[in-house]
């Protein structure tokens, strides 16, 4: 099982801050999350809707799409940041 | 050997006392002889916001800051750092992030204080919300092209 957190506008459109899921093996990379999340629901299709901009930490640090989830416990999707 | 350096990250709602945060850096030191401090403050946008709503990501906000941290200590001789950042809703006028870098000399304060405020704001996970004056749904505010420019001018390639 794994955790995924939400943030800001992608937490809004998915309707929920976080949710524990089972990901399919086929599921392999954080690009295959992003796509595999997208079709579970219109809710997450609005949320994902342009996946590149969607920035990813895996155990609260920084990846690419390119990452490899394999072993990760906790996986955050969120906006481009604007703190400061 | 060198000094320790002390580096202080801390996010919390509630407002800091800058003037404290440099005395806790150079309380009891004599080798301090410059001291930056940057302070974000809330904008009203001209008139049109009643407050900007600070969302981050527990745990990881402050360890990215760490993370920046660290990163500036390797990179400038200084003797503290301290970025404190707060969350919640924050009013026009009100402080929202604190830097405080200190060194023997001040070109290595300036330039970790603006190493640190520039990889902030792309790289540790807080989002803002404006708040409107006229009640209408205010919306999430868009990561700026020039906030990732701005760490290009901390590329090694191109700094002295």
């Amino acid at each position: 099982m794994t955790k995924l957190v939400y943030f800001a506008w992608v937490r809004e459109r998915i309707g929920k801050a976080e949710e524990t899921v089972e990901l399919p093996e086929t599921v392999k990379t954080v690009a295959g999350l992003l796509l595999w999340l997208k079709g579970r629901g219109e809710n997450y299709a609005a949320a994902l809707e342009h996946p590149n901009v969607i920035r990813v930490a895996i155990d609260q640090e920084h990846v690419d799409h390119a990452a490899r989830i394999a072993g990760a416990s906790e996986i955050a999707l969120f906006p481009p940041m604007t703190g400061g | 050997m060198a000094p320790a350096v002390v580096s202080t990250v801390r996010i919390q709602a509630e407002d800091f006392d800058t003037a404290a945060e440099i005395v806790r850096l150079t309380a009891g030191r004599t080798d301090a002889g410059a001291v930056v401090t940057f302070t974000g403050l809330c904008r009203d946008e001209s008139g049109t916001l009643s407050g900007l709503e600070l969302e981050h990501y527990p745990g990881m906000a402050e360890a990215e800051i760490r993370r920046i941290c660290i990163e500036a200590a390797a990179r400038w001789p200084v003797t503290g750092l301290s970025v404190i950042h707060r969350h919640g809703l924050i009013r026009p006028g009100e402080n929202i992030v604190l830097v405080v870098a200190v060194s023997a000399h001040r070109h290595a304060a300036f330039d970790a204080a603006g190493f640190v405020m520039d990889f902030l704001k792309s790289r540790a996970p807080f989002w803002k919300k404006e708040h409107r004056i006229d009640g209408d749904a205010g919306s999430w505010v868009d990561a700026k092209e020039s906030d990732d420019t701005a760490l290009a001018r901390w590329d090694r390639a191109n700094t002295p």
